[in-house]
């Protein structure tokens, strides 16, 4: 610090960022208040804040809906999936263009990235098309492939700024001392790479477990993802606040938790490398 | 120095990747654009393989689309706004020197991990329920009539929802930006007594831009498809039906597939036309 910041305004910016950090976290601070609350008191007039009697019926009551842990299932299999299926497609190719790279290196990154910008509604009806024809509409495996191809583009992205960070002397240094190609890869390259293929696959679980555009109009029971079982909630059933807040802190918590681990990649994996 | 080797070893670790992605963009594009030459309506087992731009010319002809882009621009317009001039204030805030910096971190950054769904709706019924929700509470507390936001104002109601989901990405990116900045430069200016606010206009906003370019091009790019906030609160209905959403409809609930693709692809050509830019940004960052 250059200079001394006086205590007093230190409160004051204190105070006010933390105004309005808890108004922004204040939708999921609610709803995790109600998730534990009884449907009568989660629409109580005025409404309650913290004293009431704590429930945990609504978590019993979600877990107990017959879909709920085949959503949850399918939410893992999913992300995971999708996730590690496109780390084995990128993690050779970013290697590549990182370690080897050619006049065409940047084209095919570009145009790697424009295909992610192609909307889903120009694709959608040949999509459901294909997968009848292939029998695999509402199938695990469909989402799967489609959900590791729209994400491809940010995993190989990804990938490729982390491995272009590794200094290719340590590799001549490595040689030169007489490293076989095996030892290198194993004892050298892949310390260094495994920080960031872990932090690329934190995020692409991330986008992938959130994704809700494929993910509800590609299945219907089968395949359901916690994306589509919260979606069944829009039509109401009597009272309900309680029950959906439980299963929507359920479908959101452990992506959060992640979220948070992840918040510096985000800006990595979501600007490919254009803010640094 | 890479070998001839390394070099064919190389392209064979690459062909994989592009191999997947080039048969994901081509099949599926090239089977909406022979669609939407075509008049193809499953459900009344219509299927005339070719009638011209017949398609093209009756979805750009018709109200809905003109609505539809209107929609869809004061949408992702509002968004935009929202999230950038948030964004920027959020980030200068977060920037200064506090207690608890890290937790305020996330709590800024907690709703973007929300899955669309959820977030939409948590806030349908939740907060916008003109029975239930804590906005009426709030309103009745203050002596007001409650509103129905969702019915009355359906637009604005989309926008506030997405944009609690975006503001967190906003502020992250440009709070890496404000981090870059040079202090010295600041403090320079501070000594020689320029006030607050042009030392806002004249130097932390030129330093800014670049970032806010790029929030924008990547925030349009994903908004453009937003669907799941409009899927579980207002289904399309009252004049919530942007390009992607009547797309959507014109594909899956009416099943006028040749009409439906035409939009597509005139939804992609759109869609290009803000990634064009985006493109040339990155691909500068990449030298």
């Amino acid at each position: 610090m250059a200079r001394a910041v006086s205590t007093q305004k230190k409160v004051m910016w204190t105070a006010l960022a933390w105004a309005f950090g808890l108004l922004l976290f204040f939708p999921i601070l609610w709803t995790f208040l109600t998730s534990f609350k009884s449907e009568a008191t989660a629409i109580a007039d005025p409404p309650v804040w913290f004293f009431f009697d704590w429930t945990l019926e609504n978590y019993t009551a979600v877990q107990e809906r017959s879909n709920y842990p085949l959503a949850l299932t399918n939410s893992i299999i999913i992300a995971v999936g999708s996730t590690l299926l496109g780390i084995l497609i990128a993690v050779p190719a970013a290697w590549a263009m990182a370690f080897v790279p050619g006049k065409r290196t940047k084209d095919v990154l570009l145009w790697m990235l424009s295909t992610k910008m192609l909307p889903a509604v120009g694709v959608l009806y040949p999509l459901v098309l294909l997968a009848k024809w292939l029998g695999v509409l509402d199938s695990r495996i469909l989402l799967i492939v489609v959900l590791m191809l729209i994400n491809l583009p940010i995993i190989v992205w990804m990938l490729y700024t982390y491995f272009r960070e590794i200094p290719g002397e340590i590799l001549e240094a490595a040689r030169m001392d007489g490293a076989s190609l095996r030892n290198e890869i194993i004892y050298v390259l892949t310390p260094m790479a495994v920080p960031g293929i872990a932090s690329t696959i934190l995020l692409n679980i991330i986008l992938a477990w959130n994704e809700a555009f494929w993910t509800i109009l590609l299945t219907t029971v089968d395949a359901a993802p916690l994306t589509k079982f919260i979606a069944s909630y829009s039509s109401p059933e009597g009272l309900f606040y309680a029950k959906l807040s439980a299963a929507s802190m359920l479908a959101i918590a452990p992506i959060l938790v992640m979220g948070w681990f992840s918040q510096k990649q985000l800006v990595r994996g979501l600007t490919f490398g254009a803010v640094k | 120095m890479a070998t001839q080797h390394s070099r064919s070893a190389a392209r064979w670790m690459i062909a994989p990747a592009v191999f997947v992605l080039l048969v994901w963009m081509l099949i599926p594009l090239c089977m909406t654009l022979y669609f939407s030459f075509a008049d193809y309506r499953p459900m009344r087992a219509t299927f005339e393989p070719w009638i011209g731009f017949d398609n093209y010319v009756s979805f750009l002809t018709s109200s809905s689309f003109l609505d539809s882009v209107v929609t869809t621009l004061q949408m992702v317009g509002g968004i935009l706004c929202i999230t950038i001039v948030g964004g920027v204030l959020m980030a200068l805030l977060l920037d200064k020197p506090m207690f608890g910096q890290g937790v305020v971190r996330i709590l800024v950054i907690a709703p973007f991990f929300v899955m669309p769904t959820v977030s939409a709706l948590v806030w349908k019924n939740m907060f916008f329920n003109v029975d239930n929700g804590l906005f009426s509470y709030a309103y009745s507390a203050l002596g007001l009539q409650p509103f129905d936001f969702l019915s009355q104002a359906p637009l604005f109601s989309i926008i506030v929802i997405v944009a609690w989901q975006w503001l967190p990405f906003a502020t992250l990116i440009l709070l890496t930006a404000v981090q870059s900045l040079d202090s010295e430069q600041l403090e320079a200016a501070e000594m020689d007594g320029a006030p607050a606010l042009s030392r806002f206009r004249y130097i932390i906003l030129p330093h800014l831009s670049r970032a806010i370019t790029v929030v924008i091009l990547i925030q349009t790019i994903f908004l453009l498809s937003i669907f799941a906030e409009i899927f579980v609160t207002t289904n399309g209905a009252f004049g919530t039906r942007t390009l992607t959403y009547l797309v959507y409809q014109r594909v899956l609930e009416s099943q006028n597939i040749g009409l439906g693709s035409a939009g597509g692809i005139i939804a992609v050509i759109l869609a290009n036309i803000v990634a064009i830019f985006l493109m040339r940004i990155v691909g500068k960052n990449l030298d």
